[in-house]
C-alpha cells in the first residue's frame, strides 16, 4: 500500500536497529541503560503490534504512557455518560473504544446498553450531529473524549449545532491536554525525588502534535532537561526516533525534534488551535485515571456555548469513584509499573473482561501487551 | 399446491406488497407466498413431493450434517446478499470436512412489512446459488414474526453431505511441521459488509468473496496431499480459527506476516479504520493444514482451481504447551495473533 508500506519496511527496520545498537555502545557509560517513553497509545500501539522491542538491543526500555484516551477517562466520567442514557433517557454517541471501559455498579456502556440505553457508536462527531438533525424528538448527547486530535471535530460540531439552532443536541465534553500530563509525569515523586521511574527522553505524540504543534514540548526539554522527539505512528517512525532520541542522550542534548517533520511544524495547525479557542476553555482541574486531579488538564465548553454543554443541560454530577484495589493502572499509566507486574494482569484481568481501562483500548499498556506480547513472560518464565 | 386455490386468490403483489402476519399463520396466504415465491424458484423433485419431509435415497457410508443461522445485516452487500450466503454457508461447512455436499434445507424468519419484492431477490440468489452448487433444498420451514421482532430475514439452512471412506478432517490433528494454507485473500466478506454499513463510500467498492467451496475442496483432496484439517475462517476471521485449531490440536503456529494474501483495497480500508484484517470474516476462502510434505502439492492444486488462484502457505505448526498463534512481522518482530476480543472496533486516534 503505497505511502504505508514504506514506513514499514523490515529491511530499513535492520538498518536502523542496528543503528540504535551502535549508538548505545557509543555511549560514554558503555554500561548504561536508556529508557524512554512514549506518551502516545498509539505509539504503544505500534511497539506491540510489530514488535518492535524484539528489534532493540537489551539496553533500551520503554515505558508505556497515559497518551491513550480511554485508559484516562476516569471512572465517573464514564457513569455520567452512563447516567445520560439510562437515567436522562439522551441517545449517547461514542466512540467504540469506550464501550468496554468498566464503570460504577459492574456496568459499562455496553452493559447500559444492554440494559436498554440509547447508545450508539459514531466513527465522527458529525455523524451524532447528523442524528440529532434527523431526531429533532431525541436528546443526542456526543460523548466527546480524546486528546488534542479528536478536539477540534468536536468544536466544529458545537459551532455547527449553534449555526444551525439545534435544540436537542449536546456534547459531554472529556477532552484532556496532552502537555499537562507529561508535566505531571516529570513533575510525579516517582521521576523527580525517587527515581525510580528513569526516564531518559520522551517520544512525542503523532497526531496530537500536528495540532499543537512541537513549539509546547520545548518547556519540557528545557525546564526538565528531558529530549522530546516527535514521531509518527509507523514503526520506522518509532525506530528513528529512538536513534534520535540515544544520540540526544549520548551528546548530553534535551531538545526537542521533529523526526514526523511530513505532517507536524513548530506552530501546529493555527486554525485548529483559533477554533478550539473560541470554543472551549481550560476547566481548572480534571481527574485523570492513574494521575488522580491534574490541574488546567483538561477543556470544558465556554459560556457562550453553554447551550451544547450536557453537563449544563442535564442535572448530572461528578463523582470520584476509586479504582479496584488491586489495580495498578495508575502506577502503569505513570510508568511506575509495568503490565505484567499487576496480580490482576492476565488473571481476573483481561480484554474479555477488563477490570482496569488500559485493559480496554487496544491502545492502552495491557491490552497491547496481552495481545501481543505476553508469550514474553511465558516463554521467560 | 392443489389447482383449486389458484381460481380465487389473487396473485402476491411482488412489487408492493410486503409479509404481513397472515402469512405465518398456516393458512392460505402462507400456501400462496410459498407457492409464488419459494416453490418455483427451489423447484426439485424432492421438494415437490409437498409433504412434511423430504423422502431422500439413502447413501452407504458415513454422513455429514451441519447447520448455520444467517442473520446478516445489510441484507443485500457488494458481490452478494444473505440469500447465497445461507447457502454457500452451510456449503462450505460440510465441505470443510471433506464431504461433498448432497441436499440443504432451509428456515426463513420474515419480519412483518418485510417487502415481497426483497424476499424474492433473496429467494432467487439463494435458489440461484443452490442450483450452481448442485446442491438442491429439499425441505423448508417460514414463520413471520411482528414488526420489530426481527431484523427483515432471518435464515437458518442445514447441508447433509456424504463423507468418502478414508477422509478424516479435523481441528485436532494438526501436528508440528505441518504447513499452513489459506486458499485466498483475507477479509474481503467482512470489509465489503463493513463498507456497507457503514456507509463509508469508498470509491473502489469492496466485493464479498461469497463462494461455495466443495469444488475447490474436491480439488484439494484429489491431489492426494495429507490433508489434517480445514476450516471456513468466516466469523472472527483467520486469526480466530487458527486459534481454534491450535487448542484443539494443543499445538503453537508461526504465520509470516508477508506471505498473507490480502487485497489493496481490503488492506487500505483496515488501515482507515484502525482494523486488522486477520480478524475480519471471510465468505469465500478455507484454511488447510497440510502435513510439510505435501505442503507444494496442495497449493499447486488449491492454484489450479479458480476459487484459490491466490492462494498462498503462510505458516508452519510447531509444539507450544501454550497454543500460542504467533507471526513474524514484516518489519522483523515478533507478535502475538491472539482469540479476538469482543467485536472489532475502530480506534479513537
Amino acid at each position: 500500500m503505497k505511502y504505508v508500506d514504506e514506513f514499514r519496511d523490515g529491511e530499513l527496520a535492520k538498518g536502523l536497529a542496528a543503528a540504535v545498537a551502535i549508538a548505545t555502545k557509543c555511549a560514554a557509560d558503555a554500561t548504561r541503560s536508556y529508557s524512554f517513553m512514549e506518551f502516545c497509545g498509539g505509539h504503544t500501539h505500534a511497539i506491540s503490534r510489530y514488535g518492535i522491542a524484539d528489534l532493540l538491543p537489551a539496553n533500551v526500555h520503554m515505558i508505556h504512557g497515559p497518551g491513550c484516551p480511554v485508559c484516562v477517562l476516569p471512572i465517573g466520567r464514564v457513569d455520567m455518560a452512563i447516567a445520560l442514557a439510562l437515567e436522562h433517557g439522551a441517545t449517547l454517541c461514542t466512540y467504540g473504544d469506550t464501550l468496554r471501559i468498566p464503570a460504577s455498579h459492574g456496568l459499562s456502556l455496553l452493559k447500559a446498553k444492554s440494559q436498554g440505553g440509547d447508545i450508539r457508536i459514531v466513527y465522527s462527531c458529525a455523524d451524532a450531529l447528523a442524528l440529532a438533525q434527523a431526531h429533532p424528538e431525541k436528546q443526542v448527547v456526543f460523548f466527546a473524549i480524546g486528546f488534542e486530535t479528536t478536539t477540534p471535530p468536536t468544536a466544529v460540531v458545537i459551532r455547527q449545532a449553534q449555526i444551525l439552532g439545534l435544540k436537542n443536541f449536546s456534547v459531554l465534553c472529556c477532552h484532556v491536554l496532552t502537555p499537562s500530563a507529561i508535566g505531571h509525569i516529570l513533575e510525579s515523586p516517582e521521576v523527580r525525588d525517587y527515581g525510580t521511574v528513569p526516564l531518559d527522553g520522551f517520544i512525542g505524540p503523532a497526531h496530537v502534535s500536528t495540532v499543537i504543534g512541537s513549539r509546547p514540548y520545548e518547556f519540557f526539554a528545557e525546564e526538565y532537561r528531558k529530549p522530546v522527539v516527535i514521531a509518527g505512528f509507523e514503526p520506522l517512525d518509532v525506530m528513528q526516533a529512538i536513534l534520535m532520541l540515544v544520540k540526544q542522550v549520548n551528546e548530553g542534548r534535551a531538545e526537542v525534534e521533529n523526526q514526523f517533520s511530513r505532517a507536524v511544524t513548530r506552530e501546529g495547525n493555527l486554525k485548529a488551535q483559533n477554533l478550539v479557542a473560541e470554543v472551549f476553555e481550560l476547566r481548572r482541574e480534571f481527574e485523570w485515571r492513574g494521575l488522580n486531579i491534574v490541574p488546567y488538564s483538561a477543556l470544558s465548553i465556554r459560556g457562550h456555548y453553554a447551550q451544547f454543554d450536557a453537563e449544563k443541560r442535564f442535572p448530572l454530577s461528578y463523582r470520584q469513584v476509586a479504582d479496584n484495589k488491586a489495580c495498578e493502572c495508575g502506577a502503569i499509566l505513570r510508568g511506575v509499573k509495568r503490565p505484567w507486574e499487576c496480580k490482576l494482569f492476565g488473571t481476573v484481568c483481561t480484554p474479555e473482561n477488563p477490570m482496569g481501562s488500559c485493559m480496554v483500548s487496544s491502545e492502552g499498556a495491557c491490552a497491547a501487551h496481552y495481545t501481543y506480547g505476553r508469550f514474553k513472560q511465558l516463554v521467560q518464565a | 399446491m392443489s389447482e383449486i386455490k389458484r381460481g380465487y386468490v389473487r396473485p402476491l403483489d411482488i412489487k408492493q406488497g410486503c409479509v404481513d402476519m397472515s402469512h405465518g399463520s398456516g393458512g392460505r396466504a402462507m400456501a400462496q407466498l410459498i407457492e409464488e415465491l419459494f416453490a418455483g424458484a427451489f423447484a426439485n423433485e424432492y421438494l415437490g413431493q409437498n409433504d412434511d419431509g423430504a423422502v431422500l435415497p439413502a447413501a452407504a457410508g458415513r454422513l455429514v450434517l451441519s447447520t448455520d443461522c444467517h442473520v446478516v445485516s445489510p441484507l443485500f452487500f457488494p458481490g452478494g446478499d444473505i440469500g447465497c450466503l445461507s447457502v454457500h454457508g452451510t456449503i462450505n461447512d460440510v465441505a470443510m470436512m471433506g464431504a461433498t455436499p448432497l441436499y440443504l434445507t432451509a428456515g426463513f424468519i420474515l419480519e412483518e412489512g418485510f417487502p415481497f419484492a426483497e424476499l424474492k431477490r433473496i429467494i432467487d440468489s439463494m435458489a440461484c446459488a443452490s442450483k450452481e452448487a448442485g446442491v438442491p433444498v429439499v425441505a423448508g420451514d417460514t414463520k413471520v414474526v411482528e414488526r420489530g421482532h426481527g431484523d427483515g430475514v432471518f435464515i437458518t439452512t442445514t447441508g447433509l453431505g456424504f463423507l468418502p471412506e478414508g477422509v478424516n478432517l479435523s481441528g485436532n490433528r494438526a501436528r508440528a511441521g505441518d504447513r499452513i494454507l489459506v486458499s485466498g485473500t483475507l477479509g474481503d466478506h467482512g470489509m465489503a459488509i463493513m463498507a456497507q454499513r457503514e456507509s463509508l463510500g469508498f470509491s473502489s467498492p469492496i466485493i464479498s468473496d461469497t463462494a461455495a467451496l466443495h469444488g475447490l475442496v474436491a480439488a484439494l483432496m484429489k491431489s492426494g496431499a495429507d490433508v489434517r484439517t480445514l476450516r471456513d475462517p468466516t466469523r472472527g476471521g483467520l486469526a480466530t480459527t487458527l486459534n481454534e485449531i491450535a487448542q484443539q490440536s494443543a499445538v503453537g503456529m508461526m504465520l509470516q506476516e508477508p506471505a498473507l494474501p490480502i487485497n489493496r483495497e481490503v488492506a487500505a480500508a483496515c488501515e482507515l479504520l484502525g482494523l486488522d484484517p486477520l480478524y475480519v470474516a471471510n465468505e469465500g476462502k478455507l484454511v488447510a493444514i497440510v502435513a510439510s510434505d505435501d505442503a507444494e502439492r496442495a497449493l499447486a492444486a488449491l492454484r489450479a482451481h479458480p476459487l484459490g488462484s491466490r492462494a498462498a502457505i503462510i505458516g508452519t505448526v510447531h509444539e507450544d504447551s501454550h497454543h500460542f498463534v504467533q507471526m513474524t512481522t514484516g518489519f522483523g518482530g515478533r507478535r502475538i495473533v491472539d482469540w479476538l476480543t469482543g467485536e472489532q472496533l475502530p480506534r479513537i486516534c
